[in-house]
């Protein structure tokens, strides 16, 4: 039995290392400034869904991701290291999207995939850490969620065996298909890429990419499994009113850099004597003892 | 009256307890629906409740909806998502607020996609406040701020839901006080059929297994917290740190950066993803002092930094600053502690 999975995927903005400018004046992320990542626990949604795949040969693993063109190179790194092709949802009308607006687009994109019997997340994005746009979605397409997978055990004859970690234990659930799974960091790590696959799939690209080089564009269309799907709202049938700021509920009204109001800190020398000072210090003072 | 626009709070419960969490929610929603004039109430599923009552009552609650039905525990997403999504289509709550735990983050998504409502994970503070429309110019009075750290910690962002309700919120256990309101306070209980709030296609994630494990680290009933971040450098180095809190009974608490790095178990991370602490002393080892770790931990008592670089950003909210490598300070710490403690 072969199984069509679609793992949800993004390319988010490397946290720890943040600029000055990440910020734009209306308080959304300003993604140009920054260097890109595969979002971490997409990487472990993506090595359930390659182990799915090799369990139930025949299975057929589609990357989505929703961001400009460049999350292509997302794309491309599933392939590289497994998956069978990819969308980029991609439309300025998305611009803005809180997480609501985020699912309402995934979700018109899914439909327009179709036939699928497993979508497979990561639990959160590191940019947000929200872990909402996977339930979402969920709700949005009337499908159950199973979040904090550590692991999708097996996924035949219409259900699904997952076991999921949470703070209070471990839980191992079956689920019916199709079904909607975020999967934690602590499950096994994705993957690396396979040779074959690199070689396979290194001009892979969506259109927009390739717009301005006719040798590449013909390239592309004599393969066809190179190219990788470019989806605009109108493309997944999207209402307008539901994305991108005007489909989010959500506004931020003020971003902070924080400056901490400071405290007059006392300086302890990094001597023996000082040191010792400091410890006598705790105990009279009953900090420790 | 119609009795619309209160504030809800979701009601975790297991073994015969109200979760902490819930009961925190509970003591901010009391303070904030005496702020707007308007009711607290709480809602719980689950089996078994008859206590529930005599533990959530003093926190001041007007309204205790109760749905009570054997398959509505363990917790699984689609009952409990229908429950609330059902009632707040009747009761049309203001604010609704729930844990930003691995249920309350599983069910708040789902309840905010069908009602078309704002969500904010993992909120730090909750106030009241009025907001204008920057477009429209349209302004609204008394809105909930939801406030975060955003973006890996780098900014703290205001959020607000002007048009949608309920202006709905998630927050970490130990963020907020837990606080008795008036221990006999006395609200109104009003049973929920399960069957009109579900229905049985809701039911359809069954338990194979389920293993409680209680987790060995107590961060937020330890006295002392030995934190590393990334300036630690090492899991070897972390190991020093491991001596430093057995020999001053402490527990072992980390930055994310530390986390991230695989030296430390994610429940021992401190800030907002994390633990919020509020111990007599901490002491922040290679820790340069994000706000999403500073949220978690600021409330200390007293808090000694030790870090190589003087302008580290926690060394402005510490009570003491040692400028060293960690390498070098802790077993000069380990030492004395061992020597003035005869």
């Amino acid at each position: 039995m072969s199984l069509n999975i679609i793992v949800l995927a993004k390319q988010v903005p490397d946290t720890r290392n943040v600029g000055k400018d990440a910020m734009k004046e209306d308080g959304t992320v300003n993604r140009a400034a920054l260097p890109a990542i595969f979002n971490p626990e997409d990487l472990n949604a993506l090595e359930q869904a390659l182990r799915l795949k090799d369990m139930y040969p025949g299975s057929k693993v589609t990357i989505l991701t929703m961001g400009p063109a460049r999350a292509a190179e997302i794309i491309r790194e599933g392939l590289y290291r497994g998956a069978d092709n990819g969308v980029v949802l991609s439309d300025r009308a998305f611009a803005g999207s809180d997480t609501l607006a985020t699912s309402y687009a995934l979700s018109a994109a899914v439909k327009k995939i179709g036939n699928y019997d497993l979508i497979i997340g990561g639990r959160q994005a590191i940019d947000g850490d929200t872990a909402q746009v996977g339930p979402q979605v969920a709700e949005k397409l009337g499908l159950p969620t199973v979040t904090y997978a550590e692991e999708i055990v097996s996924a035949e004859n219409g259900k699904a065996i997952i076991r999921r970690r949470i703070e209070s234990g471990v839980e191992t659930v079956k689920a019916p298909l199709p079904l909607v799974v975020t999967v934690n960091g602590s499950a096994a790590d994705c993957r690396p890429r396979n040779a074959k696959c690199l070689q396979k799939f290194k001009y892979a690209a969506v259109p927009s990419e390739v717009a301005a080089d006719d040798k590449k564009k013909a390239f592309i269309e004599s393969r066809p499994y190179l190219a990788i799907g470019e989806w605009t709202a109108a493309a997944v049938d999207a209402d307008l009113a539901q994305c991108g700021l005007a489909g989010s509920p959500t506004k931020v009204k003020s971003i902070e850099n924080v400056v901490f109001t400071a405290k007059e800190a006392r300086n302890v020398e990094n001597t023996d004597e000082a040191i010792d000072d400091l410890i006598k210090e705790l105990f009279a003072n009953h900090t420790i003892g | 009256m119609a009795d619309k626009n209160n504030l809800i709070v979701y009601l975790e419960y297991e073994d015969g307890k109200v979760a902490d969490v819930s009961l925190e929610l509970l003591t901010k929603g009391r303070q904030l629906a005496d702020k707007l004039g308007i009711k607290l109430e709480a809602i719980v599923a689950g089996d078994n409740l008859k206590d529930i009552e005599k533990q959530v009552m003093p926190y001041g609650v007007d309204t205790l909806y109760k749905v009570e039905d054997k398959r509505l525990y363990p917790y699984t997403s689609l009952p409990h998502s229908s429950i609330l999504i059902n009632l707040f289509k009747e009761i049309e709550p203001g604010i609704a607020f729930m844990g930003a735990t691995s249920i309350g983050r599983d069910l708040g998504p789902r309840v905010s996609s069908a009602l078309h409502s704002g969500l904010t994970a993992d909120c730090t503070s909750l106030e009241i406040g009025d907001y204008t429309d920057a477009k429209s110019g349209k302004e609204y009075k008394d809105l909930l701020y939801q406030i975060r750290p955003a973006f890996g910690g780098n900014i703290v962002a205001t959020i607000v839901n002007p048009d949608c309700r309920p202006q709905m919120a998630t927050v970490r256990e130990g963020v907020m006080k837990k606080e008795i309101y008036n221990s006999n306070y006395k609200g109104e209980v009003k049973d929920l059929d399960v069957n009109k709030y579900t229905s049985d296609t809701d039911f359809v994630v069954e338990f194979i297994d389920r293993h409680v494990e209680k987790s060995k680290v107590n961060l937020k009933g330890s006295p002392i917290i030995v934190a590393g971040g990334y300036g630690v450098g090492s899991k070897e180095n972390f190991d020093l740190l491991e001596q430093l809190a057995s020999v001053l009974g402490a527990e072992v608490g980390a930055s994310r950066a530390a986390v991230d790095a695989g030296w430390v178990d994610h429940d021992r991370q401190i800030g907002q993803t994390g633990v919020t602490v509020r111990p007599k002393l901490y002491i922040a080892c290679g820790i340069s002092g994000q706000i999403q770790h500073i949220a978690g931990m600021q409330e200390s008592s007293l808090i000694i930094s030790i870090n190589s670089d003087p302008n580290a950003p926690i060394n402005a909210i510490a009570d003491i600053v040692i400028t060293g490598r960690m390498e070098d300070v802790v077993p000069k710490l380990i030492k004395y502690y061992k020597k003035n403690s005869k």
